[in-house]
C-alpha cells in the first residue's frame, strides 16, 4: 500500500512542485507545467490517500452474512425493491477474504461470538463494520438472556450502528450510505476496548469455572471469557 | 406442472377423544398417579419404566409421534412429560409424567422407542439439567460443551463467568479409520457459509463426493426464548417473542402462543378476530413459503438469480399489505391475548382492494415460479429423487409441515386440530408421496395457492361483517393470572409444521414454565437420513429443502 503511494505521489510531483511555488495560487494551477502537458484535456489534482478513500466509499463489497431476523431485512435491501447495489455497495462476497465490510444483523450469543470474531479476523483491512439492530447495540430485546452477548461492540469494533428490531431496508441502506461518507472522508474508526479477547486456555485466571473446566480443555486452545456480571449492569 | 395430489382427509371437528380410563388399564400398575391437564390426561410413571410405557402406547394404542417434551423443575422435584399424540388424529393426546428427585434428576431415555427423542432430551439436559440413562449421546446441544450449569434450573448462577472454546474440529470418524489409506475428509459448513441459512454447522465427513456422516451442530442462535417468556407478563410481555422464533413468517408464532395462553386463562375469543388472525397467519404462511423457495433455489443455482428476486419481491408485496394492517414490515406483534390489535385500516374497501389485487396478480407469479423452478430441467435434475425421506422414518424423527406433506404424511394441524376460523373455510391439505426435495418445494407452492384461497375466503367475510359486530378484541382483565397449577400444550400449524407451546401456571403473572416445540428443530434432526450416502451437493440441497429457520432451530 504505501508503496505504491509513494509512487503516485513521485509521478506527480512535478504538478505538486508547480502548486506551491509560491506567487499567484490561481496562475501556477492553471498555467503549469501540467496544463502544458495535457494540453486542453481536462485533470483533476488530488491527493493519492483522498482519492484512495474515495474509491473505497464507492465499491463496497458486503460479506454475505446473516445471523438472526435482520439478515432477511438486510436480504430484501440487496434484492429487487431496495436494491442496496445502486449505491455502490451490493456485492454480497460469500468469503471474508474478499469483503470490505460486514454488516452484524442480528444477535450474537456465546457460542457464536468467538466464530463471528474468528470471521471478522479474517477480512483484509482496511474494513469496517456495520451493526444492524437493537441487538448488536445492546443485545436487544434479549439483552437479559443467559447467553446473549451485550452488544457487537463487546466483540468487534462497529463503525455505524442502524437501530431498529429490525431496522428497515431503508435504514440500512441509510446507515450504509453513512459509512460510505465516512469512509470517503477518511474518517476511520475509533479502536474501542474489546473485553472479549480470544486467549489460551492456559493463560486465563484461575477461577471456579476454569477449575472445572480444566480437565476438559486443553491449554493450548483458544477460549473467549464472558464475563456477564458487567455486560449485565441494569 | 404436475397438480398436487389433494387429500381424501375431510375438513373435520375434533371428534372420537381418547378413552383415557382404557389408557390406564393398558398402564395397569405401571401407572402411579393420574393428573388432568388442559389439553389431556397425563399419567404418571415410575423412572425406570419409560421404555416400557412409551413401548406400550406406541404400539397397543397408537400414539406414534412424540410431539414435545418438556423438563421442568419443581420446589421438590423434577418432572419430565412426554406429549404424546397420533400422526392420524393429533386430537388424541396424553401426557407421560416422569417425576424424578431433586437431588437425582435421572430416568431412563425415551430414545429407543422414538428416534426424535435424540434431540428432545440433549435439550431437556442442556438446559435443565435432567439426565437420561440409555441415552445414546447425552450431550449439551444449544449451549457451548464448556458451558457450567443449567440455566433453566433453579439454583443456576446466571452472573458467573463463562469460557467458550473455539478449536478445530475433529474428524468424528477418525477412530473408525485407522487404515492409513483411508480418504475420508472431514469438512465444517458453517457456522458462518451461505448456504446454511444462518448459523448453523454441519460436522460433515465425506469420502471423496459422497456424504459419509454429517451432524448438525445448533445452537449459534439460542435466544434464551423459554427464558424470555418466562420472565414475561402474560398479558404483554411475551407476544412480541413469537415474531422472533421464526422471523420468516411472524403471524403463525403470535397465533401459537395466542392459542395456548388462551387455553390456559379460558379466555374467548370474537369471531371477526379470529378471521383476522387465520387471514394473517396465512400471509405468514405466504412469506415463509416465499422465502423458502427462493432461498432453495439460491442455493441450487448459487446465485442472486431470478428466482430468489422474484420471491423476495413477493415477499415485499405481502410486506406492503401487512404493514398497513399491523404497522410494521417484521415483527408486528399483530396478535393479542384475546383477540388483535387493530381492526383493517380505514377505508376498509381500499385495503380489501389491495388484498384482491394481490391475489389476482397470484396465480400468474406462480405460474412463472412454476416455469422456472418444476418446468426447468436442470433443477429437476439436482432435485427429484434426491433426499428422499420415507414417511415412516419421518414419523420416527417428528417431522412436520411441508417436509411431513411431501413424504405423503397427510398431516396438518390447521384441519386435523382445528382452531381459529379454519374450519369455516373451504380449502385443502397439500401432501405429495415423493418425500424429495423437489416434493418438498412443490409442496410449499402448493400451500401457497392454498393459503391465497383462505385469504381470499377471509376478504369476503370482512367485507361483509356487519358494522356493529367487528369486534377485535374480547374483554381480558388487565392482570391476566390463570389458575395455579393449570398447565397445557398446544399447537398450530406455522408455515414450518407443528409449533408447539407448553405453558404451566403457578398463579402469578408469569408462566412458571414455558417449552417451545419447535418444527424446524425436529425436521432438521432428520436431516442425516436424507444426505447421508449422497452427494455433498445435495446434501446442501437437502438442507435448503428443509427450510430450518435457525431462530426457530435455537430458539
Amino acid at each position: 500500500m504505501s508503496d505504491s503511494e509513494d509512487q503516485h505521489i513521485e509521478k506527480r510531483s512535478p504538478g505538486r512542485g508547480a502548486r506551491t511555488e509560491g506567487g499567484s495560487q490561481l496562475g501556477n494551477r492553471f498555467n503549469s507545467r501540467l496544463r502544458e502537458a495535457f494540453g486542453s484535456s481536462p485533470f483533476i489534482l488530488t491527493k493519492f490517500d483522498k482519492f484512495m478513500n474515495w474509491v473505497r466509499g464507492s465499491s463496497m463489497f458486503m460479506l454475505q452474512f446473516g445471523i438472526a431476523c435482520c439478515s432477511l431485512e438486510m436480504m430484501h435491501s440487496y434484492t429487487t425493491k431496495h436494491d442496496l447495489d445502486r449505491f455502490g455497495a451490493g456485492v454480497p462476497r460469500a468469503s471474508p477474504r474478499q469483503a470490505d465490510v460486514i454488516i452484524v444483523p442480528g444477535t450474537i450469543v456465546s457460542k457464536f461470538a468467538p466464530r463471528m470474531k474468528r470471521v471478522y479476523d479474517q477480512m483484509p483491512e482496511p474494513k469496517f463494520v456495520v451493526g444492524m439492530g437493537n441487538c448488536t447495540a445492546s443485545g436487544g430485546p434479549f439483552q437479559k438472556g443467559y447467553n446473549v452477548v451485550k452488544g457487537a461492540e463487546e466483540v468487534i469494533p462497529v463503525d455505524i450502528q442502524v437501530p431498529g428490531c429490525p431496522p428497515r431496508p431503508e435504514a440500512l441502506i441509510y446507515g450504509v450510505a453513512k459509512l460510505q461518507e465516512r469512509v470517503a472522508n477518511g474518517e476511520s474508526a475509533p479502536v474501542v476496548v474489546k473485553p472479549y479477547e480470544l486467549e489460551r486456555f492456559g493463560d486465563l485466571k484461575r477461577d471456579d469455572v476454569v477449575e472445572e473446566l480444566s480437565d476438559r480443555i486443553d491449554e493450548e486452545t483458544l477460549v473467549m471469557q464472558y464475563n456477564w456480571v458487567e455486560g449485565n449492569t441494569p | 406442472m404436475s397438480t398436487p395430489e389433494e387429500s381424501e382427509r375431510e375438513l373435520r371437528p375434533a371428534e372420537s377423544a381418547v378413552d383415557y380410563d382404557a389408557v390406564e388399564d393398558l398402564l395397569g400398575d405401571r401407572a402411579v398417579g393420574r393428573e388432568t391437564h388442559s389439553n389431556a390426561e397425563a399419567f404418571e410413571i415410575r423412572p425406570d419404566e419409560v421404555q416400557e410405557v412409551l413401548t406400550l402406547l406406541k404400539r397397543e394404542a397408537g400414539f406414534d409421534h412424540l410431539s414435545c417434551l418438556t423438563a421442568q423443575e419443581y420446589e421438590d422435584r423434577y418432572e419430565s412429560i412426554y406429549h404424546l399424540r397420533k400422526y392420524d388424529d393429533p386430537t388424541q393426546e396424553v401426557g407421560v409424567i416422569v417425576p424424578t428427585p431433586r437431588d437425582e434428576p435421572v430416568h431412563e431415555s425415551a430414545e429407543p422407542v422414538y428416534r426424535t427423542a435424540d434431540w428432545h432430551e440433549r435439550e431437556a439436559y442442556d438446559l435443565v439439567g435432567t439426565e437420561f440413562e440409555g441415552h445414546p449421546d447425552l450431550r449439551r446441544i444449544l449451549l457451548p460443551e464448556t458451558w457450567v450449569g443449567h440455566p433453566l434450573s433453579k439454583d443456576y448462577d446466571k452472573e458467573q463467568p463463562q469460557v467458550v472454546t473455539l478449536e478445530e474440529h475433529k474428524n468424528p470418524l477418525a477412530e473408525d479409520h485407522r487404515n492409513r489409506e483411508s480418504d475420508t475428509m472431514m469438512l465444517n459448513i458453517g457456522p458462518h457459509h451461505p448456504a446454511t441459512h444462518g448459523v448453523l454447522h454441519l460436522k460433515t465427513v465425506l469420502d471423496g463426493e459422497q456424504v459419509v456422516d454429517v451432524e448438525p451442530d445448533v445452537g449459534y442462535l439460542h435466544r434464551c426464548e423459554e427464558q424470555m417468556a418466562q420472565n414475561g407478563h402474560y398479558r404483554h410481555e411475551i407476544m412480541p417473542y413469537p415474531d422472533r422464533w421464526d422471523y420468516s413468517s411472524h403471524y403463525p408464532n403470535e397465533h401459537a402462543y395466542a392459542r395456548a395462553v388462551e387455553d390456559l386463562a379460558d379466555i374467548e375469543v370474537p369471531e371477526y378476530a379470529k378471521v383476522l388472525r387465520t387471514m394473517t397467519s396465512e400471509f405468514g404462511r405466504i412469506l415463509g413459503h416465499m422465502l423458502a423457495v427462493g432461498t432453495f433455489c439460491l442455493d441450487i443455482y448459487g446465485d442472486f438469480t431470478a428466482i430468489f428476486m422474484y420471491s423476495m419481491m413477493e415477499r415485499d408485496r405481502v410486506f406492503d399489505i401487512c404493514e398497513d394492517l399491523a404497522g410494521a414490515r417484521m415483527m408486528p406483534n399483530y396478535f393479542r391475548v384475546g383477540g388483535v390489535a387493530w381492526d383493517l385500516p380505514e377505508p376498509r374497501e381500499d385495503w380489501i382492494e389491495k388484498v384482491r389485487n394481490y391475489l389476482d396478480g397470484l396465480p400468474g407469479r406462480l405460474e412463472e415460479l412454476h416455469d422456472l423452478i418444476s418446468g426447468n430441467e436442470i433443477l429437476q435434475e439436482r432435485t427429484v429423487n434426491v433426499g428422499i425421506i420415507d414417511p415412516e422414518v419421518a414419523k420416527q424423527y417428528g417431522c412436520t409441515g411441508p417436509v411431513a406433506r411431501a413424504s405423503g404424511i397427510d398431516y396438518d394441524i390447521r384441519r386435523d386440530d382445528p382452531y381459529s376460523y379454519y374450519p369455516e373455510l373451504d380449502w385443502n391439505v397439500v401432501t405429495r408421496d415423493a418425500g424429495d426435495n423437489y416434493a418438498r418445494t412443490l409442496a410449499r407452492l402448493g400451500e401457497v395457492e392454498e393459503s391465497a384461497r383462505i385469504i381470499g375466503q377471509c376478504a369476503d367475510l370482512l367485507e361483509d361483517w356487519p358494522e356493529d359486530e367487528r369486534t377485535i378484541q374480547s374483554n381480558v382483565p388487565r392482570t391476566l393470572k390463570p389458575p395455579d397449577g393449570k398447565e397445557t400444550y398446544k399447537t398450530v400449524e406455522a408455515s414450518k409444521g407443528e409449533l408447539g407451546i407448553y405453558m404451566r401456571s403457578d398463579g402469578t403473572a408469569k408462566p412458571a414454565r414455558f417449552k417451545i416445540r419447535s418444527p424446524d428443530y425436529h425436521n432438521l434432526h432428520a436431516l442425516p437420513e436424507m444426505a447421508e450416502g449422497e452427494y455433498v451437493a445435495d446434501l446442501v440441497a437437502a438442507l435448503g429443502s428443509l427450510d430450518i429457520v435457525l431462530g426457530s432451530v435455537d430458539r
